[in-house]
C-alpha cells in the first residue's frame, strides 16, 4: 500500500470538490449544448452562424489558455466594470467558478453537436404520426422527442463527460483546491511527487472506471425499447 | 502588444515541433498497440488493453506531472542512464504526449482495423498471402484510411493538450503568454492572440486532413466527366 504519510483526507476533500466542479460544469455545459443545437437547426442564418463559430472557435483552443483567458480576462473586466461603478477594492473571479464556467462552455461546445446529431436521428415519420394522432408540440417533444433523443445522445455525451472529469484537473492551475491541487500541495509537502501524483492518477481512474459502469447501465436502460438483433 | 508577436512566435515554433514529435512517435507505438490490442492472445490484449485504459483514464496533466517531477523521487532513476532524458522539460513532455496520443491512436486504429471489410481479409488469404504480408498490403493501408478523421481530430486535441507543456516550464505558446502576462499584467490580449494562433494552426490541420482524405480517397470520387 502507498505511505500517505496523513494527507490521505486532503485528498480526498480534494476529489470531493473535483466531483463538485464535474457536475457543476455538465450542468452548465448541458444548456450550453443545448442551445447550441437549437441555434445550429434554427432557421435563423445569425444563430446558425454564432453556433457555429461558437462550436468552431471553442474546438480549436485548448481548455488550459481559454481557461486562463475567462480567470484573468473575466476578472479585469470586472474590475472594470466595477472602477466604473466608483468602487476601489479589488475583485477576482472564483476559481470555481471560472473552472465551472470554462470547462462548460467547452462541453457545451462538442454536446452541441452530440445532441444535433441525437434531434436529426429522429426519424421523422415518427413525428409527423405523432402530429396526425393529435398530439400538441409539447406533447411529441415530451414523448417522441426526448426519450430518443437521450438514447441518441447517451454515448456521446458519456464521453464528453469522461473528457470533463480528466480537464477539472486544469483548474489547479488557477488554484482552485481540487485533487491535483491538492496532491501537488502534499508533493511538495512530503518531497514524494510520485507517490502523491499516483494517488492522484489512482483516484482518477476509480472515478472514469465507476462513470463507465453507471454509462454503461444507463445506456442500456435507455435502450430497453429497442429490439435487438 | 505588437512587440511580444516575435516571441509568441518562437512559441508557436515550440508547440508544432512538440506536437510533430509527439505524434510521430506516437503512431510508431501506436501501430504494434493496435496490432497487440485486435490479438487473441490474453498475453497481448491484456498488457495492452491495460496500457491504455490507464492512459485514458487519467488526465494528461497528472501523467505529465509524475513523469516531471515524480520521477526524480526515486533514486534509482536520479543515478540511472535516462537521468539526462528525465531531467529536461522538454524530454519529459516529449515522452508522455507521445504515449498519452499512442494510447488514444491504438484504440482509434484498432476500429479502423476491425472495420476493414472481412472479404478484403478473406481475398487476401485466398491468394495465399503470409499474414503479414497481407498486414502490411491490404489491412494496415485500409486501416489507415478508415481511421484518417478520428485520427485528425486526435491531432487537434494534440495540439490542445500540447498547452499543458506550459505546466512544467516549457516555453509554448500558452508558456510564452503566460510568462508575459507574468511581467506586464496585459492578460487579455495576450492571451487571446495566443488563441487567435492555435485557431490558425487548427485551421491548418483542418484543412491538410481534408486535403488528405481527398487524395487518399480517389475511389469514391465522382469520374471525370465524359460523354
Amino acid at each position: 500500500m502507498i505511505e500517505l504519510h496523513g494527507y490521505g483526507p486532503l485528498l480526498l476533500d480534494g476529489a470531493w470538490l473535483t466531483l463538485r466542479v464535474a457536475f457543476a460544469s455538465v450542468a452548465v455545459g448541458l444548456v450550453f449544448g443545448l442551445i447550441g443545437a437549437t441555434a445550429k437547426l434554427s432557421n435563423s442564418v445569425i444563430a446558425r452562424g454564432a453556433a457555429t463559430a461558437y462550436t468552431a472557435i471553442v474546438r480549436g483552443i485548448p481548455e488550459l489558455l481559454l481557461l486562463l483567458i475567462i480567470f484573468y480576462g473575466g476578472s479585469l473586466l470586472l474590475q472594470q466594470i466595477w472602477r466604473g461603478l466608483g468602487s476601489n477594492s479589488y475583485v477576482e473571479i472564483q476559481p470555481f467558478v471560472a473552472g465551472t464556467f470554462t470547462l462548460g462552455f467547452v462541453f457545451g461546445a462538442y454536446a452541441t453537436e452530440v445532441f444535433r446529431g441525437a434531434i436529426l436521428s429522429v426519424p421523422k415519420g415518427q413525428i409527423e404520426a405523432a402530429h396526425a394522432v393529435g398530439m400538441g408540440r409539447l406533447l411529441v417533444f415530451r414523448r417522441v422527442m426526448l426519450p430518443q433523443v437521450w438514447r441518441f445522445a447517451l454515448p456521446g455525451l458519456g464521453n464528453l463527460w469522461l473528457v470533463l472529469l480528466k480537464d477539472t484537473s486544469l483548474i489547479s492551475v488557477v488554484n482552485l483546491n481540487e485533487l491535483m491541487y491538492n496532491s501537488r500541495s502534499a508533493a511538495g509537502a512530503t518531497r514524494e511527487p510520485f507517490t502523491f501524483f499516483v494517488a492522484a492518477a489512482v483516484i482518477y481512474l476509480a472515478f472514469t472506471i465507476v462513470s463507465m459502469v453507471m454509462l454503461q447501465y444507463s445506456e442500456k436502460r435507455a435502450r430497453r425499447g429497442v429490439r435487438q438483433s | 502588444m505588437i512587440d511580444s508577436i516575435p516571441q509568441l512566435l518562437v512559441g508557436v515554433w515550440m508547440t508544432v515541433k512538440l506536437v510533430a514529435l509527439a505524434l510521430a512517435l506516437g503512431i510508431c507505438i501506436a501501430i504494434p498497440l493496435a496490432l497487440g490490442r485486435v490479438s487473441k492472445h490474453p498475453f497481448l490484449w491484456m498488457p495492452v488493453y491495460s496500457f491504455i485504459f490507464i492512459f485514458r483514464g487519467t488526465p494528461l496533466l497528472v501523467q505529465i506531472f509524475i513523469v516531471y517531477y515524480g520521477f526524480g523521487q526515486s533514486e534509482s532513476v536520479r543515478e540511472s542512464i535516462f537521468w539526462p532524458f528525465f531531467k529536461e522539460a522538454y524530454w519529459c513532455a516529449i515522452f508522455t504526449f507521445s504515449l498519452n496520443t499512442a494510447a488514444y491512436t491504438a484504440e482509434i486504429l484498432r476500429g479502423a482495423i476491425q472495420a476493414v471489410p472481412h472479404g478484403e481479409v478473406e481475398a487476401a488469404q485466398a491468394l495465399g498471402m503470409p499474414r503479414l504480408l497481407m498486414l502490411r498490403r491490404v489491412v494496415v493501408p485500409r486501416a489507415f484510411r478508415l481511421a484518417l478523421p478520428a485520427y485528425g481530430n486526435e491531432i487537434i486535441l494534440m495540439l490542445k493538450g500540447s498547452a499543458l507543456a506550459s505546466t512544467i516550464t516549457l516555453l509554448d505558446l500558452t508558456g510564452v503568454a503566460r510568462v508575459i502576462v507574468a511581467r506586464t499584467f496585459a492578460p487579455y490580449e495576450l492571451f487571446l492572440i495566443a488563441a487567435v494562433m492555435y485557431l490558425v494552426l487548427t485551421l491548418i490541420i483542418v484543412r491538410t486532413l481534408k486535403y488528405a482524405e481527398w487524395r487518399l480517397s480517389p475511389h469514391l470520387r465522382p469520374p471525370p466527366y465524359s460523354d
